[in-house]
């Protein structure tokens, strides 16, 4: 713990901070453009000069000098304010003017740092530099005459995302940053670079001219698009909104978003029902409010009733559908749409325990059954951090690229129960082994195996759990605690035929399966529920409704309202509030505050943010052994979900990056 | 703007260059290069193994050689790295050609201690022959550049043509080395002043005599 | 008193005789290389310290302390690199060149000798790519060496296992920096890395690493040969040695010739190269030790003695004693116009304001080279280069801004004359 001043003043700075985090520690402000917390040190900006003594008589780049004990840091002298007045210079010389036609107008870094510590005027009167326009894909737009060669860029796509998609080419004042042959980047969080950009060379496409950030009204909420439960904030103006970014939180997210979770926001305009719908003599018609609802309370299903809940559903609906349900004398609820049935006896069995952070720190990994960036991509970034740190990683499953050097296994899932002897003698010696279960291993009797695997090496000890699963939906955790679980999954419900099945946005479901059954879809988007419902009752997506979620840690999250429903949509609860008068039954709650308030008494875990306690893991002795070759649920990365597929961005996305399909573009 | 580029993309160069490999010669000596790196350290190679590819293309081509990039992809998988790297090496040094170039690139020296020697008039004279900077000559013969200091300061002025460098230059002799490429025939490397030998005073060494007639041993005199 | 013959290192020096092991052998390198090796490292890296030799590729820094940097063994497995620095690129030096191609084995029986001496496993001797032959000639010479096992396993018969290795740039200024030269060696863009950590801790593939100009190498065996005291015997105190000078520009007979360290400048041009062209009062003035070093002018430069003190003292340096003399015929902002042009050409481009500046500071040096400018510009271009001065991850934009800085410190009123010319003209023809 060194101790060092800032501008005269002592503080005690944590063994191996830089000077910059010394002076940001004593509650100073340091410009910079190139350092970033989550990258490696590049030192190129130069803006975060400071004066160090004992040192050099020259300003030094305080992100990459290590504090160290008494020295005399000082951010307030002359020779620092002229440094940053100089590289202020510097980088403006060659710089457009053009902030009034940029999209980083107004969140722009240089803007923000030019006006703080610019020397106000330029004294550069030769020609500028212009730079030829490069290509990044689909949801990059460049504008590279912009670019300050901060190589945040590069060093995103090659140290985060695991890609070397990105490089600095040619030298000196021609350096250019550039894919190669301008091809786009093709990675699943690739949008990320548009964050780390700390000026206008690289904006998203998508939402280019659309908004000036001091027009937006900021929503924090949190991605449904998987079960990660990335922390993020939603832009919005008048009922739209415009934008989603990633909000910092290290538990989670880190400060990245995937691309399919930030570029879904268009689809939340789009194929929206937004009226209510009958189907008549086979044909779908709009109706009213008050015809819909008469129309589902003319079914009489006496306790005939069934809820699945889709995957992007928040807790307050499904608890909401769930006491509509118990009012009618069902338990029939369900969430895995697409059939899984795995044992939901014990949650922290189903439940990804190591943490998202806590698996950085494993030292042996086998991946049983995920493609974890199809599925998780956020995952991924932390999966090669543990890699970084000398984790082995094994993968059961079809080989996907992993982006670090992992060992494939085979195919089949009766691999785990058959591992070759090097592959167990290292989980067998290893400090922190762990296992990751995806819904690949889990369709195949996966979780049996995988809890044997646990026992077998001992993946529960003091101090580490590194028995995982790692789920798709963003709803399943939520879902699985609130009881959308029938001990032989949706086929139960099936093999019940229940004369009603409620659909909560499950637009994954195989809906021929229910011919004999009426569906009321309560959803925000013509989908695949929409198509085989008889009673459609116009429904928030999760921008339009406050809710509860819970990623696959098992951790509590909630999410804000940042917009109205469209049209005649409603919140969730509303209409399933409106079922039980339609019913008339009662369900005890008639605020969005009192509903909440039940759910909380039910499932208590679910009123603290933080991750649920799920107690330990089962013993099992021995278990079913898992077989068949593993498949991947995700087909295409970017139409996951009912609002992706609705997105012409991610449609695009799918085109181009996936299938190789290049639309066609009017000049921009 | 970079005033290099490499050579666009094309169907063209896919068909010229896309089925790339070292020629048995030049496969060993890949071989050789990559084993002078530790293991794992392959990458290392990449800059001679980027010259040696170039120069495999210029045999080809009867030119210096460039770098296509279905070449440079090649040179990637060779050393397990991205190709985006690659490139980045490709056009962070100078002598990569990145695009076709003549059969003699004709390098003058520019810099001050050159052209305080009268480079000047050496690129005069290599204008004068239809040389212009930057460009190839219609024959395909010589692709003229200037270059920065080549270090051969104690003769300048200098030009490098392709592997050799012809120093102490004055018009004429420029002229005539150009001419005598042109011809088809090898002029004389080196210094260009009659009675120079190399780096030593014109008309003879102020130090170091007794080494002009002999392999002179200095220990006996220590 | 002139340097004598046979106190000369590079006897070579102008490839009257050939390279090769046998000629090279006959001339004293490689005797009893083992011998050398037996005195031990301690003893080694002392009698380079007492030999007083600094670094001779420009910082000058005490070449023996260099060595005494690296671990004395290695406790976490990492091996150690010797790297010698051939990438002689600098304006007006061209001296490595000739160790290169006339004297090689000098350098390579120094590689094994330092490189005992510091611990390391093998040196990589990067040579420029431009030296094409040169590296050619290197490359037999390493071959040489190991088909006499002179280098490689039990080098020399020492017990010793020692490998050297020749990597060939590809056109890089900027890879003279020995962080940007492991980077190139690694594979990558020559971009300059930043300090902490030091080459000594985490140098090449992380490993410790001491990187040295091929002339403090190839000086090394002769020094420890005929003992510290007679290297130190010759220049002034902290200026010892001696040193191979590079001689262009307007001079009558430009060369490269090994003298006395602190030799006087007359003494050297007047001994060596025939004069200043047009005699000595046509001298306007002299770079003394590269592209890099401020100018100075005639009459300060006269009678100074070549060497680091010597020349700091007039508000140059010694650098590689690159020495570019320029007579009165000179367009003397046109000749450091150009040296911008090179600064800029060669900048890497990582850091802000080496890429920016330097072009900044090259359009501008153009403008003033015609007078096309207003006089405040100068000051601002005397700004500019404070700007970029010690502002930079490496030296490159030092460099670049000192040679601007000695024009204006010693030519305003020309460049002041030129701006004042081309007003008037400009006027007349309104």
């Amino acid at each position: 713990m060194p101790k060092l001043k800032v501008d005269g003043v002592e503080i005690e700075v944590p063994a191996g901070a830089t000077v910059l985090q010394a002076c940001e520690l004593a509650g100073k402000e340091i410009p910079r453009f190139c350092y970033h917390e989550r990258l490696s040190i590049a030192g190129n900006c130069r803006m975060c000069l400071v004066e160090v003594k004992p040192g050099p008589p020259k300003p030094q780049a305080s992100c990459a000098l290590p504090a160290s004990e008494g020295q005399e840091i000082r951010t307030d002298s002359e020779m620092v304010k002229k440094a940053r007045e100089g590289v202020m210079e510097f980088l403006l010389i060659n710089h457009p003017l053009d902030c009034p036609i940029c999209d980083q107008g107004g969140e722009c870094d240089l803007q923000d740092q030019s006006v703080a510590y610019g020397r106000g005027a330029s004294r550069y009167h030769e020609e500028k530099r212009a730079v030829t326009q490069k290509t990044m894909g689909p949801l990059i737009k460049t504008v590279m005459t912009r670019c300050i060669h901060c190589t945040r860029c590069v060093r995103f796509s090659e140290e985060v995302a695991g890609v070397d998609e990105i490089g600095a080419l040619y030298r000196g004042e021609g350096m250019q940053i550039a894919t190669y042959l301008e091809q786009a980047a093709k990675h699943e969080l690739s949008a990320n670079v548009i964050d780390l950009c700390p000026v206008g060379a690289l904006t998203s496409r998508p939402y280019a001219f659309e908004a000036r950030p001091w027009e937006l009204k900021k929503t924090i909420g949190i991605d449904v698009s998987d079960a990660i439960g990335a922390n993020i904030r939603l832009d919005s103006r008048g009922r739209e909104v415009l934008r989603i970014l990633p909000r910092v939180n290290d538990d989670v997210n880190e400060e990245w978003l995937a691309d399919r979770a930030r570029y879904l926001v268009d689809g939340l305009t789009r194929r929206r029902l937004d009226t209510p719908w009958l189907r008549v003599d086979g044909k779908l018609q709009a109706a009213t409010w008050a015809e819909a609802l008469a129309a589902v309370g003319k079914v009489h299903p006496g306790s005939s009733v069934a809820v699945i809940a889709g995957d992007m559903v928040d807790c307050e609906t499904m608890f909401a559908a769930k006491k509509l349900a118990n009012a009618l004398g069902s338990t029939m609820l369900e969430g895995r749409q697409t059939g899984l049935a795995y044992d939901t006896s014990n949650l922290a069995a189903v439940a990804f325990n190591s943490t998202l952070a806590g698996i950085e720190s494993a030292d042996a990994i086998l991946i049983y059954g995920s493609h974890v960036r199809d599925e998780a991509p956020l995952l991924n970034p932390r999966l090669r951090k543990a890699v970084k740190a000398g984790a082995k990683v094994w993968l059961i499953g079809p080989w996907w690229d992993t982006t670090y050097p992992a060992t494939h296994l085979g195919d089949d899932a009766s691999v785990i129960d058959a591992l070759p002897e090097d592959v167990a003698s290292v989980f067998a010696n290893a400090a922190r082994p762990a296992i990751i279960i995806g819904g690949g291993a889990l369709a195949k009797g996966g979780l049996g195996a995988g809890l044997g695997f646990a026992a077998r090496f001992n993946l529960v000890r003091e101090g580490w759990n590194g028995f995982n699963v790692l789920h798709f939906a963003a709803a399943r955790m939520g879902g699985l605690m609130l009881g959308y679980a029938q001990a032989g999954g949706i086929g139960d419900i099936v093999a019940a035929a229940p004369k009603l099945v409620i659909s909560l946005g499950a637009d994954e479901v195989d809906w021929s399966k229910f011919a004999n059954s009426l569906i009321v879809h309560i959803g925000h988007h013509g989908d695949k529920a929409a198509h085989a419902a008889d009673v459609i009752l116009p429904a928030a997506a999760f921008s339009e409704k406050d809710g509860t979620y819970v990623n696959t840690e098992g951790r509590v999250q909630f999410s804000e309202k940042a917009v109205f429903a469209p049209g005649e949509a409603r919140e969730d609860w509303t209409i399933l509030r409106a079922l039980a008068d339609a019913f008339g039954v009662t369900v005890g709650f008639d605020s969005f505050d009192e509903l909440r308030a039940a759910m909380i008494a039910e499932v208590p875990a679910l009123g603290a943010e933080g991750l649920a306690d799920y107690g330990a893991i089962p013993a099992i002795a021995d278990h079913a052994p898992a077989s068949g070759v593993i498949g991947y649920a995700v087909k295409d990365r970017y139409l996951t979900n009912a609002i992706g597929r609705a997105s012409p961005t991610l449609q695009r996305c799918s085109a181009e990056l996936i299938h190789g399909v290049f639309q066609a573009e009017a000049a921009e | 703007m970079a005033d290099r580029h490499p050579e666009p993309d094309s169907p063209a160069l896919r068909a010229r260059w896309g089925q790339f490999a070292w020629t048995g010669d030049n496969a060993a000596r890949a071989q050789d290069i990559i084993a002078r790196y530790p293991a794992g350290r392959q990458r290392s190679a990449v800059m001679p193994l980027l010259d040696l590819a170039q120069r495999q293309v210029g045999a080809e081509e009867q030119t210096q050689g460039w770098l296509p990039l279905p070449v440079m992809e090649f040179v990637a998988r060779e050393l397990a790295m991205p190709v985006i790297r690659v490139l980045e090496v490709a056009t962070f040094y100078t002598m990569y050609n990145l695009a076709p170039i003549g059969r003699f690139h004709v390098q003058i020296c520019g810099t001050t201690p050159c052209m305080l020697r009268g480079s000047d008039d050496i690129m005069a004279a290599c204008k004068a022959k239809g040389l212009k900077k930057g460009h190839t000559t219609p024959d395909g013969l010589f692709t003229l550049t200037e270059v920065e200091c080549m270090g051969n300061c104690a003769s300048a002025p200098m030009v490098q043509i392709n592997d050799d460098n012809y120093e102490d230059l004055t018009a004429d002799s420029m002229t005539h080395i150009l001419d005598e490429l042109a011809a088809g025939r090898q002029p004389k490397t080196g210094t260009q002043a009659p009675g120079r030998h190399t780096v030593e005073p014109l008309g003879g060494p102020t130090t170091l005599v007794a080494m002009v007639s002999e392999n002179h041993d200095y220990r006996g005199e220590w | 008193m002139a340097l004598a013959d046979k106190d000369r290192i590079f006897t070579n020096l102008y490839g009257y005789q050939p390279w090769n092991l046998p000629a090279a052998r006959a001339r004293g390198d490689w005797d009893n290389t083992k011998a050398l090796i037996e005195r031990g490292r301690d003893t080694i890296i002392q009698e380079m310290k007492d030999s007083g030799l600094r670094g001779r590729g420009g910082a000058g820094f005490p070449t023996g302390m260099k060595w005494s940097f690296m671990p004395k063994e290695s406790r976490d497995g990492r091996p150690s690199f010797l790297v010698i620095n051939a990438d002689e690129s600098e304006p007006g030096s061209c001296k490595d060149r000739e160790i290169l191609r006339h004297d090689p084995h000098k350098l390579i029986e120094g590689a094994l000798v330092a490189g005992f001496a510091m611990g390391a496993r093998a040196a990589y001797i990067y040579v420029r790519g431009e030296y094409i032959r040169e590296a050619e000639t290197l490359f037999a010479a390493v071959a040489e060496a190991y088909a006499a096992g002179l280098i490689g396993r039990n080098a020399c018969g020492s017990g010793y296992d020692f490998d050297v290795f020749v990597h060939r740039g590809a056109g890089a200024y900027i890879c003279g920096e020995e962080t940007a030269m492991i980077e190139s060696l690694e594979g990558k863009k020559g971009q300059p890395r930043l300090k902490p950590p030091f080459p000594a801790g985490a140098g090449l593939y992380g490993c410790p690493t001491t990187v040295n100009n091929v002339e403090s190498i190839a000086v090394a065996p002769t020094i420890l040969r005929r003992g510290p005291a007679w290297f130190a015997s010759f220049g002034r105190d902290n200026n010892k040695g001696t040193k191979l000078f590079q001689i262009s520009g307007h001079v009558e007979k430009p060369c490269v010739v090994e003298e006395e360290m602190s030799i006087p400048f007359k003494d050297l041009i007047e001994r060596h190269c025939g004069g200043i062209r047009g005699g000595w009062d046509n001298l306007l003035a002299v770079i003394p030790g590269g592209s890099s070093v401020p100018l100075v002018p005639a009459a300060q430069i006269m009678d100074a003695p070549m060497d680091f003190d010597g020349l700091r003292a007039v508000g140059s340096g010694l650098g590689t004693a690159a020495v570019i003399v320029m007579d009165k015929s000179t367009d003397i902002v046109r000749a450091i116009a150009r040296l911008s042009y090179f600064y800029k050409h060669e900048s890497c481009g990582q850091c802000t304001p080496c890429r920016e500046g330097t072009g900044w500071m090259w359009r501008v040096m153009e403008r003033l080279r015609t007078g096309d400018a207003a006089i405040e510009e100068i000051d601002m271009l005397q700004q500019v280069t404070k700007q970029v001065e010690g502002h930079t991850i490496c030296a490159l934009g030092d460099a670049a801004a000192w040679p601007i800085q000695g024009l204006i410190r010693h030519f305003r009123p020309e460049i002041e004359r030129r701006i004042h010319e081309n007003a008037a003209l400009r006027e007349a023809a309104e």
